[in-house]
């Protein structure tokens, strides 16, 4: 109980780290590790479908984050209506926090779920599917529908990548890149 | 190989000997999704963290020429294209996305019905996706300098 | 209780990052945090105490395993943010080679 409300102090300082720190590189680096932390409390929260899918897809985001901020280096601007800005932001954050203390009030106590149809599926996996991973049971045969809108979804930003990678632009009727590359 | 493009050669003997075994791994991970935890969606991952691993270490022409384009796509097409298969044969056991196949015995890799098919076919889609990611970066990141047009 | 408030205030700290940042990649850190906390509060409103991970064991009998369906829902969550992250680097990285700058201020030549 304790160990995962320091992971989640570790996490939080890890990512006003990256948030604040003015060399984007070091900001990455400090993301990767909120990733980290992130995978040690799936671990600790016994999900370690999870903490295996998080660390890889951790690693690759890193790749790209760091490849895309490499050699690049902003300086640090504080032009225009700095406080006016930071006090409006705050004072948003604030009100969300205390409606947010207010909804989760509400909800059941931690450790203590709420499982309607998790003993169905817990149930059923084992005496009808016979398979024993209740994570991938459910994710392939009793929910396989958001599965299949989840690869529907990663179908598009694969095909969005696939048009932002283009280098030519479409060709006009007078047969000239439209695109001012 | 060409030795100029690339790391320093101890860094591409070491990954000579271990891309190997990664992509064993992860051909493991995706194989026993049912039975033990992972699933297609991490090592469908491990499997392109592999190639990116070639890619990294032996500079990306080498691996391009490899693995073009047209074929990441046509795997990315594959694995929708039997995700959606597998849902429309289950109207042989009777309704959408049903688990027609016989169920085998627990603990054995033959077993659960159609899920193994289904995480192969998901494990194409992340193979794709997280090629596709790293050639997003690595092709467009040639960093032409910016226009200064006022 | 005193879990998911922290979990609150790491969703708070990714969207100080969108609202108040000027760079495109601090934006884009900004919305990675936010997934994180999102996703860590599905995983934690799903674990019973002192459960068992949801896999089945040939050798014994395991009975009180934790809420296996926020956890798949959370896992195909993980794999479409890596997604929506490198579609938005993408598009960084195209506004950085038009511009020359990753300053949001600086960008005010969206006229087409």
């Amino acid at each position: 109980m304790i160990e995962i409300n320091l992971l989640l102090i570790f996490i939080i300082i890890a990512a006003i780290v990256a948030v604040e720190v003015k060399d984007l590189l070091s900001s990455v680096v400090a993301v990767g590790v909120a990733g980290f932390g992130l995978v040690i409390s799936f671990l600790a929260l016994k999900a370690p479908d999870l903490a295996i899918t998080q660390l890889v897809v951790e690693i690759l985001c890193l790749i790209i984050l760091i490849r895309a901020t490499i050699k690049i280096d902003l300086p640090f601007s504080t032009s225009g209506r700095w406080f006016v800005n930071t006090l409006a932001c705050i004072a948003f954050l604030v009100i969300f926090l205390s409606y947010g203390y207010a909804a989760i009030s509400s909800l059941p106590s931690f450790g203590n779920p709420l499982m309607k149809t998790s003993n169905f599926y817990l149930g059923e996996t084992f005496k009808t599917i016979h398979a024993t991973n209740v994570v991938s049971a459910i994710n392939l045969n009793f929910r396989a529908y958001d599965t299949l809108g989840e690869a529907t979804v990663l179908f598009a930003a694969a095909i969005g990548i696939m048009a932002i990678m283009r280098k030519k632009g479409k060709l006009t009727k007078a047969g000239k890149d439209d695109e001012s590359e | 190989m060409n030795q100029n493009n690339g790391m320093s050669l101890i860094v591409k003997t070491i990954t000579r000997l271990l891309v190997g075994f990664i992509l064993l791994y992860g051909i493991y991970i995706v194989l026993h999704g049912h039975i033990s935890p992972g699933g297609g969606f991490a090592g469908g991952f491990i499997i392109a963290l592999s190639y990116i691993l070639l890619m990294l270490a032996f500079g990306k022409e080498e691996i391009l020429r490899k693995v073009p384009q047209p074929m990441i796509s046509f795997l990315e097409s594959l694995g929708a294209l039997m995700f959606l298969t597998i849902a429309v044969l289950g109207f042989f056991g009777g309704y959408f996305f049903s688990n027609w196949l016989p169920k085998g015995i627990p603990f054995k890799l033959l077993s659960a019905g159609t899920i193994p098919i289904s995480n192969v076919a998901l494990a194409l889609l992340e193979v794709s996706l997280g090629l596709f990611g790293i050639f997003l970066v690595l092709v467009l990141l040639k960093f032409t300098p910016p226009k200064k047009e006022k | 209780m005193s879990t998911y408030f922290l979990c609150l205030i790491l969703f708070c700290v990714g969207l100080y990052a969108i609202l108040r940042k000027r760079n495109i990649i601090k934006m884009i850190i900004g919305i990675v945090i936010c997934e994180y906390a999102i996703n860590l509060f599905l995983i934690l409103f799903g674990y019973k105490m002192n459960g068992r991970s949801p896999l089945y064991s040939p050798d014994q009998q395991i009975l009180d395993m934790v809420d296996p369906l926020p956890q798949a829902m959370a896992m195909t969550a993980i794999v479409i943010s890596l997604a929506t992250t490198a579609l938005l680097v993408g598009i960084a990285i195209r506004i950085y080679e038009k511009y020359g700058t990753f300053d949001i201020t600086k960008i005010n030549k969206l006229k087409g």
